[in-house]
């Protein structure tokens, strides 16, 4: 049990590095997804299967969904900006 | 600032930061020492005095059930903000009412079509057992909730999106969550007609380790699934229909 602490520490705090550490935003999305799922683990191995069933939830699905929800909207209004840069330009 | 510069910066701000971390932590108690008597009292005496064999729920749906309450309102007001931040901009209020559709069916390989469909059932089912059993074992109303709602969410990525559609855009999604807000105060308030504090504890307890058992914690805990369900399944719907703004856009 004591060595399970420690490897799922050693883990947790890897994979921490490795969330800041990824650029982009969407490959930073999957990134933070498998470390709330690792968080998860590591609070049901420190027994605490309340907290880690809402972190599998929370951390590994819904967490991701409200970024790529962020992202998608961020990029359709890149998208709409640039349309109006163009019809202007061509009005012009 | 070069990178150099940063580089050599972080290293010492990141020196330093380590050093204070390892002296605040020099004096931590041991793994699992707990000093504090509330923890120790609780978890002897909650399971005859609420007849609840998860002592977590016990206290979050009852000795607690104030706070949790107030939690409960964090998700709902957070809900209402990101309906806010998401409603139909100006210009795009015109496009949005010609309701145009997703394509029905996404290209996915049969293996992850039959695999996705084989665990929704799974889920459901998971889900309403961990937010029914509340009491009793790990888990209750949130975490049930939350499993419930990524059901539909495996339905969208099993291809499915017309399902997916139906599931999200039903009216009784905002019933949900609505009703499981209100649900929760009227359970509170329901205690003050019989002469009792706000969230007593007021429906007969039960045999322990029963489904029907612990009075209001199995009713609260199966009302915060209801509003946790619809909470999660509203932003599901914002997501759904940014999905599609952004599709005809490009």
């Amino acid at each position: 049990m004591r060595l399970l602490q420690w490897v799922i520490l050693l883990l947790v705090a890897l994979a921490a590095p490795g969330v800041a550490l990824s650029r982009d935003p969407k490959q930073q999305v999957v990134t933070l997804s498998a470390y709330g799922l690792l968080c998860a683990l590591m609070f049901f191995i420190f027994q605490a299967p309340d907290v880690a069933l809402s972190q599998i939830t929370i951390g590994a699905v819904m967490l991701p969904l409200m970024i790529l929800l962020a992202l998608t909207k961020m990029r359709h209004q890149d998208m709409r900006r640039e349309q109006k840069q163009q019809k202007e330009k061509q009005g012009q | 600032m070069s990178a150099q510069v940063r580089t050599i910066f972080f290293l010492v701000s990141a020196a330093g930061l380590a050093a204070l971390f390892a002296w605040g932590f020099r004096d931590a108690p041991p793994l699992g020492d707990y000093r504090g008597p509330y923890g120790d009292v609780v978890t002897k005496v909650a399971v005859f005095e609420r007849h609840a064999t998860d002592v977590v729920n016990a206290i979050n749906y009852d000795y607690r059930a104030f706070d949790t309450l107030g939690e409960e309102f964090i998700l709902f007001t957070a809900v209402l903000g990101v309906l806010l931040l998401f409603r139909p901009q100006k210009g795009e209020g015109e496009e949005d009412k010609k309701q145009e559709q997703l394509e029905e069916k996404l290209p996915v390989s049969d293996t992850l079509r039959v695999g996705m469909e084989m665990m929704v059932g799974v889920m459901i089912v998971f889900g309403l057992y961990i937010a029914v059993h509340g009491q009793l074992t790990p888990g209750g109303g949130f975490q049930g909730g939350v499993i419930l709602a990524s059901a539909p969410l495996v339905v969208h990525l099993s291809g499915d999106v017309e399902t997916f559609q139906r599931i999200v855009k039903s009216p009784l999604i905002k019933l949900a969550e609505s009703g499981g807000a209100a649900g929760y105060a009227i359970i509170g308030v329901s205690a003050l007609f019989f002469g009792a504090h706000f969230l007593t504890n007021i429906v007969p307890l039960g045999t322990t380790g029963d489904l029907f058992s612990s009075g209001t914690i199995a009713i609260i805990s199966i009302v915060v699934g209801m509003e946790v369900t619809g909470g999660f399944l509203v932003l599901m719907q914002i997501y759904l229909e940014e999905i599609i703004a952004a599709r005809k856009s490009s």
